[in-house]
């Protein structure tokens, strides 16, 4: 079941932060729900093969939130829990940001504004080679104050690209605060339909709406998709959320604890595996 | 003499290696003219992608194009493409390791007057840093095309740079070619003069005026700054008496900071490296700008000449 997958991805990343003594907690518990409809329901892939040539591809723009990324690569197949928990330690293969050391890894990542111009090019490539695979970018709200997302977002209009679905994690919060207050984003719908796209915007936490909305890409032929996917920063841990100050805060062992308790009350009210 | 520029020598390569390889992309920002593509645009538009004045887009798609399985040539002028866009060679093609290839053309002071917006001396010096790029300055249009034909079946990371005229032949069609060993041009024991692009030219000049006055020259064409051939480095350091580097790029993290980082560790030797000091370019034509700070055949022969004559109490190795 999605949802208790993605509890089960928030105790593990949460955990994995405390183990390294880093990470970006706030926006990896935003994007959960997004990665997990991605790799457990909307995409065509194989773990086994990273590599298949039809697969779809995902870039993950605001590689900071790496830690709900490999967390839900390791949990898909793609790689071990033994290996997840290296996380933190000298010599990983899990560095702080996605590269392609780590399998199912399309991009490396953690400079912001990079993912869409990859996306774009892959999704040219895609197009004129009449491969059909889907490629997905997920990127920060933040992210969207970099100039080279617009450069792309205009090439991809331009180019008719209905095989590229952009993914906004909408948290409202980068590191300094209110994203609105540290630099208008809005009208983000307006921007990226001036640049030829169409957009939608769900419930980044509900995987109804989450797969519903993302299996229905292209939302227009001859248009890339956007999805402007409503989160809350920190989400699943109640003191946590809506919170700037948790961008890349390590939580305590006591705040582990504590957060610890809170998801599991909520995995308990889901059935089947309640392995971590 | 030659007849048409580096630039157009590789574009013209890149559309007969176009024709046999559907895998074969040119990216470009708005630069189809400057860069001679107008041809390539036309005969294979299935295989250009004209991203506008948007040159980090232009190297994001390259490396989206080339993780999909292209073989993907970004091209446009080297000032913007080794500035702008820093951060996508960066971390889109040296750290993600994607088969990109950036071509900067007009590079250096090719575009003198228009200032130093438009100079590029700083693009060895950064471009060697990054993990598996390899940098090349090709010397004459026989060498771009070499080296094009090279780029359109390898799968490195590259970063080519030429200037906007055509320049003075140095090789012929019956030369070889080989990426990443040093060309030596000249053999002779009392200096090395190691150039680099269009300064190999002048610096062959200067070789003959110098040998005129009895000095044995080497002259060293150092095409491929990255991986650098240490082994031809380390041999004029030993069978010379001092080693001048000729560049068309700042003093600095150039072709003569990189051979001395090979000489002072493996064979120290006297050396001047020339090159353009710690300012902003002089306005003028490239010819002027050269002349102005040494780097045509009158330039290098004079340094040359001070190096061969140390002053008295200089090291001597």
């Amino acid at each position: 079941m999605l949802e208790q997958t993605a509890v089960n991805v928030r105790m593990k990343l949460l955990q994995n932060i405390l183990m390294a003594g880093g990470g970006h907690t706030g926006g990896s518990l935003s994007s959960v729900d997004i990665l997990v409809a991605l790799y457990f329901h909307v995409m065509h892939i194989d773990p086994e093969k990273p590599d298949l040539e039809d697969r779809d591809r995902f870039i993950m723009s605001k590689g900071h939130s790496v830690e709900s990324f490999h967390t839900v690569l390791s949990k898909r197949g793609y790689f071990s829990q033994e290996t997840l928990d290296t996380y933190g330690k000298f010599n990983s293969i899990l560095a702080g940001h996605p590269t392609r050391r780590v399998p199912g890894v399309e991009l490396n990542s953690g400079a912001l504004g990079h993912g869409p111009s990859v996306g774009t090019g892959m999704a040219i490539a895609a197009k004129r080679t009449g491969s059909k695979y889907r490629i997905f970018v997920l990127m920060g709200d933040g992210e969207q104050g970099e100039g080279s997302v617009l450069e792309a977002a205009a090439a991809a209009g331009h180019y008719h690209l209905d095989n590229l679905v952009g993914i906004v994690d909408r948290n409202y919060l980068q590191i300094s605060g209110y994203t609105e207050e540290v630099m208008a984003i809005e009208n983000l719908e307006g921007k990226y339909r001036a640049c030829g796209w169409a957009i939608r915007e769900c419930d980044g936490h509900d995987m109804k709406e989450l797969t519903e909305t993302l299996d229905n890409t292209p939302f227009e032929p001859g248009k890339p998709s956007l999805v402007i996917a409503r989160t809350i920063k920190g989400k699943g841990v109640s003191f946590m959320e809506n919170k700037a100050s948790w961008h890349h805060r390590v939580p305590s062992a006591e705040e582990l604890e504590k957060a610890l308790e809170e998801l599991d009350l909520k995995r308990m009210t889901y059935d089947g595996d309640y392995s971590l | 003499m030659a007849t048409i520029p580096c630039r157009k020598a590789i574009t013209d390569t890149l559309l007969e290696e176009g024709k046999k390889n559907p895998n074969l992309y040119v990216v470009t920002s708005d630069a189809r003219g400057s860069v001679t593509l107008t041809d390539f645009a036309r005969e294979l538009p299935g295989q250009f992608v004209e991203v506008g004045i948007a040159e980090q887009n232009a190297v994001g798609i390259a490396a989206g194009l080339a993780l999909s399985g292209k073989n993907a040539f970004v091209c446009g002028p080297a000032c913007f493409y080794s500035a702008r866009s820093l951060e996508q060679i960066k971390v889109d093609v040296a750290y993600t390791g994607s088969s990109v290839k950036v071509i900067g053309v007009s590079g250096g002071v090719s575009y003198g007057a228009l200032g130093s917006t438009h100079h590029s001396l700083h693009d060895i010096a950064v471009m060697r840093t990054f993990p598996g790029m390899r940098v090349y300055l090709p010397s004459d249009r026989f060498q771009s095309v070499w080296l094009t034909r090279y780029l359109s079946t390898s799968d490195e990371s590259a970063y080519v740079r030429v200037g906007r005229n055509a320049v003075p032949d140095i090789y012929s069609e019956k030369d070889t070619f080989e990426p990443g060993k040093a060309s030596v041009l000249k053999s002779g024991e009392d200096i090395a003069i190691i150039a680099t692009g269009e300064t190999v030219y002048h610096a062959l000049k200067a070789a003959e005026k110098l040998e005129a006055d009895g000095v044995r020259t080497t002259v060293i064409d150092m095409f491929t700054i990255k991986p650098l051939d240490e082994s031809t480095v380390i041999d004029a350091a030993k069978n010379t008496r001092c080693i001048l580097t000729v560049e068309e790029h700042s003093i600095y993290g150039g072709l003569g900071a990189a051979i001395s980082e090979i000489t002072s560790q493996h064979h120290p030797v006297r050396m001047k490296i020339l090159g353009i000091p710690d300012e902003n370019a002089v306005h003028g034509n490239s010819p002027e700008i050269f002349a102005h700070y040494g780097l045509d055949m009158e330039g290098i022969y004079r340094h040359a000449t001070s190096l061969l004559a140390p002053a008295e109490g200089a090291l001597n190795y």
